[in-house]
């Protein structure tokens, strides 16, 4: 124990373990963010709202779809990081494991299931 | 000496004790509409697998959507999306060093709630004020 610095005592103790890679993470897809919110909410919004015929006509346009599409992945795989860090504080142990990989789970499922809808209505 | 007084150290106070602040608050619904759009995206996930799917299954998604109750949700949503990301990008300006000054801070949590209210009264007008 005495050849042990503080630091090494201390690694690893926070309630997530490791922190600094997703601390990247959230900085990437936070700045990324800032571009990816408002031009999904200008297409998303100029898609809601009509009919199914328009519906499928707006989004069989190659920019609503690659813009959804993208949306759908930057915003999804930030919430569920963002919903992870949330677990890590305050659920703990078993429970803990396991509702984080319930959300990975709903955050992946979201992401594969929005992708083939938006290919299918784009092709 | 890193076990010096283990077990008895002072822990940090639980969130409840803390009188609500602007930054606390401000913070804690950046978490909160972040969570709040895994949801959000869930309801969008469903709209676009119903129009991929069949007519009447996109007339039944879509039907909620534009009910007055999703109409709430939505609305609520867009509140979200622009809260979150200017509160995300609060915390890119913090990583960076920047607005740590407790003014400077509040003054952005109060820019934070204005611009999503603004943002989202102007989409409510544009969608039922006959703006668009």
């Amino acid at each position: 124990m005495a050849y042990r610095t503080d630091r090494k005592t201390a690694e690893g103790l926070g309630s997530g373990h490791a922190g600094t890679h997703h601390h990247w993470q959230m900085m990437i897809s936070s700045m990324a963010l800032v571009f990816v919110v408002p031009i999904f909410l200008v297409t998303f919004s100029l898609g809601f709202g009509g009919s199914y015929e328009e519906v499928i006509a707006y989004f069989g346009h190659p920019l609503p779809a690659i813009i959804t599409a993208l949306s759908l992945i930057v915003v999804v795989l930030h919430v569920m990081n963002e919903a992870l860090v949330a677990v890590e504080d305050y659920v703990h142990g078993v429970p803990g494991y396991l509702t984080q990989v319930a959300v990975k789970w709903l955050a992946y499922i979201l992401i594969a299931v929005g992708l083939f809808a938006i290919a299918r209505l784009a092709l | 000496m890193a076990d010096v007084n283990r077990g008895s150290r002072p822990l940090s106070p639980h969130i409840q004790i803390y009188r609500p602040q602007l930054t606390s608050v401000s913070s804690i619904m950046v978490r909160i509409t972040g969570i709040g759009l895994l949801f959000v995206a869930a309801l969008i996930v469903a709209w676009l697998i119903a129009a991929a799917t069949s007519e009447p299954a996109f007339t039944f998604v879509d039907g909620v959507l534009r009910s007055w109750f999703g109409d709430i949700v939505l609305l609520a949503a867009v509140w979200a999306f622009v809260y979150h990301m200017l509160g995300r990008l609060r915390h890119v300006l913090w990583d960076f060093g920047y607005c740590f000054e407790v003014p400077v801070a509040e003054r952005l949590a109060i820019g934070m709630f204005g611009v999503s209210t603004v943002v989202t009264v102007l989409v409510a007008l544009a969608r039922f004020g006959g703006l668009l």
